[in-house]
C-alpha cells in the first residue's frame, strides 16, 4: 500500500470528474426524491404527499413479488456463475495461442449488446426455429418458454449463466496467473492433492477477485432488464418480470411519476444495502481471519 | 592417455558401462487421464459459449423463408441479402455510427476526466475522499431504470436530447466510477518513489504524468477502456429513451424488424451478428492483457 | 535415504536441439552418496537449477535416467520421490500460520495428528521458530518465511534427499551465516543427503564436503574446496575458484620447451612430453596468483613482468603485470619487498597445470 499525503489541493484533480458525475448523478436523483414525495397531475399542478407513495409501493403485492423474484434470481445465477467461473479459469490454458483463442472466445459473451444477448436466445430458443427449442422437443420434452414459467424461469437462468459467467472466469483467471510458478512446485514437492492446492494456494488468491465479482455480479443482476424484456417479455403472466422492468412499465408506460420515483428510491437503497452488507461482512471476516490465527 | 578427463564419471564413479537392465523403472500410481479430462471439460463449455452464436449466426445466411419453412443445421441457400439490406440502408448502418459514436466519447471522456481523479485518490488524502469514493461508487449500482424519466427531462430542457453526447455524458454515471475504480487499484501498485524520483529529475506534474506515469500503468489503461466500451456499447436502455432519430442506436433499430406482418429473423440475425465485430476487435486488441490486468490490480 | 545417480543425463529446453548450445544440460553422468552434504556451484544460467529440478522430478530430462537406489524414477511425479526441495524465494502458505506451514507435507500423507505435533515443535525448535508457531504465516518476515520453506523439507523423516535452490539469496548477510551453519547441523544430526545450489563460493565450501563445479550445462569437476583450488579440473574452475582467479597463458610445445609466442617459458620434461602428446593446438599453461614466486632483481630462468599496478588488500596484495600481452594477477604478501617498473617470476613446477581443450592434463609429478 502507498502512504498516502495529506493535500486539499488533490480536489483539483478530482473537480472535472465531479461536475460531470453530479450532473449525471446528482440531478436527476434530486428529481426523483422530488417526485417521490409530490402528486404531478401537470407541469403546474402538484401536491406535497409526504410518504404516501412510498407507503403504497412497499404495499403493493406486485411490487413485492418482483422483489421476491429479483432475490431468487440473483441468488440463483450466483450461486451457478462463482463455483462455474472458478471451474472454468482453473480449466483455461496457461499460454499459448490456445490461451490467447479460449480468452477471446469466452469474452465474446460480456461484449454483445444486452437486447442482442436477448434476441440471440430468442432465436435459440424458440420451438421452430431455435436449436435449443427444436432439440428439446425432437428429445420429447415439450419446452414452452410462453406457456411454461419453470422453462421461461430455467431459460433466463441459462442465458444469464451464458452471458455472465465469463466475467467470473475472466477475473478468476486473471488471479491464478498471478500465482507464481514456484507455490505449485513448492504443492508438489509437499505431496499436496489437487484439492490441497486449490484450498491453499488458488482460493486465497481468489478472495479479492471473487468479492469484486460477486459485487459486480450481484449488482448487475439486480437491474436487469434488456435480456428479459426481449426474451420473455416478463412472462409467461409476471413470473419473469424483474424489479426493472415493472420500475420501467410504471414509469414511462404508466406515467405514474410519483409512485415510480418512490419505487426507483427504495430500489436504489435495496442495492446499496445488500452491498454494503456484502461487502462490511466480508472484510471482517479477512481482519478476524489475520488476527485470529492459532494451532 | 586420456587427456580429457572426465572428472565426474572417474571421480564420482558414476555407472559407466552398466546396462539400465540392472535398475528397475519405478512407475507412477496414476497417469494419463489428467491430461485428457480438463480438455474436455473446457471444450464442453466453448461449445455452450459458441452454439448460441453460432446459431445467430447460421439463421443470419438464409432467407426467412429457410429459416421458418425447413429446420436446418446449417445454411442450405446461402445468401448475403440480410447483410445487404443493411449495409445499403443509410438508416440501419446510421445506426451502427450512431452506437460506435457515442460509445467512442463515453470512452474519451470518462479516461480523461477519470485519469486525474483516480491518481488523486490512489496518492493523497482530502477532506472527504472517502465518503466521495463510495459515493462514486453507489453510482455504479444505481439502476439505470431509476434514472430514464428524470434523465429525459434534464436531457431535454438542456436541449441535448437526441444528440449523441447525451448518451455518452448519461454513461458517464457508471463509467466514470468504474474507471475511477479499476485505475486506482493499478494506481495504487506503482510506488510512490516513482513519483518522487520523477520530481526530483525536475519533472513538473503534467510531464511527469503524461510521459512516466500512463505509460507504466499501459495495461490498466487497456483494461479500462475495455470495460468502458463494453459497458457503454452493451448499456441501451438509457441510449433508447434519450435519443429519437438522430442519434438512434443500433439496438433500438433492430427492434424494427419486429412488424404487424411477423419478425424478419434473416435481418434480425444479420444485425445482430454485425453488433458483435466490434467486441471482437476489442479483445483482438486487449486479448494479452486480459490475463494480468482483469484482476483490476487488486490481486 | 538414496544414493542418486544421474545416468547419460541431458536435457534442452527446445523441442528439436540441433546445437550444443540448445542444451541447458548437456550429456553428462553424476552420482551423489546418501549421507553427503553438496554443493553444486556455477554461474547464473550455468543448468544448476535446471538440474535440481529434473532431481527432484518438477522438469523430465530430454535424455538419460534419473537413478534413486537402483530405481529408474524418470516417470515418477515429485510427490511420489520423497524429494524435498528450497526454492530460492520462499513460499509458504498464506492462510495459514506457521504451524500447519510445517504439519503441511505430513498432513498431506495422512500422518496422524499425535505425530504430527511433536514432529513439528522439534522442527520449530532447531529452526528457532517455537516462538512464531500461532502466527499467520503471512505475516513473517523474508528470513522467518524461508526458515518456513526450509522447515516443509526438514519436517519430513522419509526423504531421500533435500534439494535448496539458492536458499539464502533474501536472507540477510549475519542472518546467512547463521542458518548456513543450522543446515550444517541439521545434517549432521540427520544425516540426510543435501544438496546445495550456489554461485557463491564462499556458500559453497562452507556448507559442502564436496562441490561439484559447473559449466554450461555440465559438471567439470567434483571435488573438495581444495581439490579444487589446487588443481582445478578446466579453466572454468581456475577462473571460478579463487579470488582473483588462476592465471592462463596460451602455449605451444616444441621437442624441447614451452613457447608462448617467442618466449620460452620454464618448465620440465615431463610436462613438455605429456604437452607434445595431446596431440591439440589449444594448450594452456595456468598457475594460481598465491604460487607465482616473485623477485625485485632477475634471477636464472625468471620471467621478466611489467608491473602494472598493486592493490593493498589489507593482509596481502595483488600485483598485476604484464607478461607480453598476457595480464597475470599475483599476490604478495605483506612482508615481501615491493617491485617496481620490473619484476621476476618464477613458477614453482608442483603449482603449475597443463590444461588441454580447457580440460587439465594429469601429470605425475616425481
Amino acid at each position: 500500500m502507498v502512504n498516502k499525503v495529506y493535500n486539499n489541493r488533490a480536489w483539483l484533480l478530482v473537480l472535472p470528474m465531479l461536475a460531470l458525475v453530479a450532473f449525471s448523478a446528482i440531478i436527476p436523483l434530486m428529481t426523483v426524491v422530488n417526485y417521490s414525495v409530490q402528486d404531478v397531475f401537470d407541469a403546474n399542478t402538484r401536491f406535497f404527499t409526504g410518504i404516501e407513495w412510498f407507503e403504497r409501493t412497499l404495499n403493493d403485492a406486485g411490487l413485492q413479488a418482483a422483489l421476491l423474484r429479483q432475490f431468487a434470481f440473483s441468488f440463483t445465477v450466483l450461486a451457478i456463475q462463482v463455483p462455474l467461473g472458478i471451474g472454468i479459469a482453473l480449466l483455461m490454458p496457461k499460454r499459448g495461442w490456445q490461451a490467447s483463442a479460449v480468452l477471446i472466445l469466452i469474452t465474446l459473451p460480456l461484449l454483445i449488446p444486452w437486447n442482442v444477448v436477448g434476441s440471440i436466445w430468442q432465436i435459440f430458443t424458440r420451438g421452430d426455429i431455435g436449436l435449443m427449442g427444436v432439440g428439446l422437443r425432437e428429445l420429447g420434452y415439450g419446452y414452452n418458454i410462453t406457456r411454461n414459467p419453470v422453462d421461461a424461469w430455467a431459460t433466463i437462468v441459462l442465458m444469464d449463466v451464458w452471458h455472465w459467467t465469463p466475467l467470473i472466469a475472466l477475473l478468476c483467471y486473471s488471479g491464478l496467473r498471478s500465482i507464481p510458478e514456484a507455490y505449485y512446485q513448492a504443492a508438489r514437492i509437499d505431496r499436496a492433492s489437487k484439492w490441497a492446492v486449490f484450498r491453499y494456494i488458488q482460493l486465497p488468491k481468489l478472495t479479492n477477485v471473487l468479492v469484486i465479482g460477486v459485487l459486480l455480479r450481484f449488482m448487475h443482476s439486480f437491474m436487469i432488464y434488456a435480456e428479459p424484456f426481449v426474451l420473455t417479455g416478463g412472462g409467461p403472466g409476471s413470473s419473469t418480470t424483474f424489479l426493472s422492468q415493472s420500475l420501467a412499465t410504471m414509469a414511462i408506460g404508466q406515467q405514474d411519476l410519483g409512485p415510480s420515483a418512490a419505487f426507483s428510491l427504495i430500489y436504489f437503497l435495496i442495492i446499496l444495502l445488500v452491498c454494503w452488507v456484502f461487502y462490511t461482512a466480508i472484510m471482517n471476516m479477512q481482519k478476524d481471519k489475520a488476527e485470529r490465527g492459532g494451532v | 592417455m586420456n587427456q580429457r578427463i572426465d572428472t565426474h564419471v572417474e571421480q564420482a564413479g558414476a555407472p559407466q558401462g552398466q546396462s539400465s537392465g540392472q535398475f528397475q523403472r519405478a512407475e507412477a500410481s496414476k497417469r494419463g487421464r489428467s491430461r485428457l479430462r480438463p480438455r474436455t471439460l473446457l471444450a464442453i463449455y466453448l461449445v455452450f459459449i459458441m452454439l448460441p452464436i453460432y446459431w445467430l449466426l447460421n439463421m443470419s445466411f438464409q432467407t426467412n423463408s429457410e429459416i421458418l419453412g425447413s429446420f436446418s443445421l446449417w445454411p442450405q441457400n446461402f445468401t448475403t441479402a440480410n447483410y445487404m439490406g443493411i449495409f445499403t440502408d443509410s438508416s440501419w448502418y446510421m445506426g451502427y455510427v450512431n452506437s460506435i459514436g457515442y460509445v467512442l466519447m463515453n470512452m474519451l471522456i470518462s479516461i480523461s476526466v477519470a485519469l486525474p481523479a483516480a491518481y488523486a485518490f490512489s496518492r493523497f488524502r482530502f477532506i472527504g475522499d472517502k465518503h466521495l469514493f463510495f459515493w462514486l461508487l453507489t453510482n455504479l449500482m444505481a439502476p439505470p431504470a431509476v434514472f430514464l424519466l428524470p434523465y429525459f427531462q434534464l436531457y431535454y430542457s438542456v436541449g441535448l436530447f437526441d444528440t449523441h453526447i447525451a448518451v455518452a455524458l448519461a454513461h458517464c454515471l457508471f463509467n466514470i466510477p468504474l474507471a475511477i475504480w479499476i485505475l486506482e487499484g493499478f494506481m495504487s501498485s506503482v510506488p510512490k518513489e516513482v513519483d518522487e524520483t520523477a520530481y526530483i529529475d525536475g519533472y513538473s506534474f503534467p510531464r511527469f504524468f503524461v510521459k512516466i506515469f500512463i505509460p507504466m500503468i499501459r495495461s490498466g489503461i487497456g483494461v479500462t477502456l475495455f470495460f468502458l466500451f463494453m459497458f457503454s456499447w452493451v448499456e441501451l436502455l438509457l441510449a433508447r429513451t434519450l435519443t429519437a432519430t438522430n442519434a438512434q442506436p443500433i439496438g433500438m433499430i433492430m427492434t424494427r424488424t419486429s412488424t404487424a406482418s411477423g419478425i424478419d429473423w434473416g435481418t434480425l440475425a444479420a444485425a445482430g451478428v454485425l453488433t458483435i465485430l466490434p467486441g471482437i476487435v476489442v479483445v483482438y486488441f486487449v486479448r494479452n492483457h486480459i490475463a494480468k490486468g482483469f484482476a483490476l490490480g487488486r490481486t | 535415504m538414496a544414493e542418486i545417480i544421474l545416468k547419460s543425463l541431458a536435457h534442452s529446453y527446445s523441442e528439436n536441439p540441433s546445437s550444443p548450445q540448445d542444451y541447458a544440460i548437456r550429456e553428462m553422468s553424476h552420482t551423489w552418496h546418501q549421507g553427503g552434504a553438496y554443493a553444486l556451484l556455477g554461474p547464473s544460467g550455468c543448468g544448476k537449477s535446471t538440474l535440481l529440478n529434473i532431481i527432484s522430478g518438477l522438469l523430465n530430462p530430454s535424455e538419460g535416467d534419473v537413478i534413486f537406489d537402483q530405481r529408474i524414477v524418470n516417470d515418477l511425479p515429485p510427490e511420489e520421490r520423497n524429494i524435498a526441495q528450497v526454492f530460492q524465494f520462499p513460499v509458504v502458505y498464506d492462510t495459514m500460520t506457521v504451524f500447519d506451514n510445517l504439519a503441511f507435507p505430513l498432513r498431506n500423507i495422512g500422518t496422524p495428528e499425535s505425530k504430527v505435533k511433536p514432529r513439528v515443535r522439534e522442527i520449530a525448535d532447531i529452526l528457532d521458530l517455537t516462538a512464531q508457531l500461532t502466527r499467520k504465516a503471512k505475516n513473517l518476515t523474508a528470513d522467518e518465511k524461508q526458515k518456513v520453506s526450509m522447515g516443509r523439507g526438514l519436517v519430513r523423516d522419509d526423504v531421500s534427499a533435500i534439494l535448496f535452490d539458492e536458499p539464502l539469496t533474501v536472507i540477510d548477510p549475519q542472518l546467512k551465516w547463521k542458518l548456513r551453519r543450522k543446515l550444517k547441523e541439521i545434517h549432521e544430526q540427520f544425516n540426510i543427503t543435501m544438496i546445495y545450489v550456489t554461485h557463491d563460493q564462499l556458500e559453497a565450501s562452507t556448507f559442502a564436503d564436496k562441490i561439484a563445479v559447473m559449466y554450461a550445462g555440465q559438471v567439470v569437476q567434483f571435488g573438495t574446496p581444495t581439490e579444487l583450488f589446487e588443481a582445478p579440473a578446466h579453466t572454468f574452475v581456475g577462473y571460478f575458484i579463487g579470488s582473483p582467479g588462476m592465471n592462463f597463458i596460451p602455449v605451444s610445445a616444441t621437442s624441447e620447451a614451452l613457447m608462448y609466442g617467442d618466449l620460452s617459458i620454464p618448465v620440465g620434461q615431463r610436462l613438455v612430453d605429456a604437452a607434445r602428446r595431446c596431440g591439440t593446438d589449444n594448450l594452456k599453461l595456468g598457475i594460481r596468483p598465491e604460487f607465482i614466486e616473485v623477485a625485485v632483481a632477475p634471477g636464472d630462468g625468471d620471467l621478466e613482468v611489467s608491473v602494472k599496478d598493486v592493490q593493498d588488500l589489507g593482509t596481502y596484495r595483488i600485483m598485476s603485470c604484464y607478461l607480453g600481452e598476457e595480464l597475470f594477477k599475483v599476490r604478495l604478501n605483506e612482508d615481501q619487498p615491493l617491485p617496481h617498473g620490473l619484476a621476476y617470476l618464477r613458477f614453482p613446477e608442483r603449482w603449475l597445470g597443463l590444461y588441454a581443450d580447457e580440460y587439465r592434463v594429469e601429470i605425475e609429478h616425481g
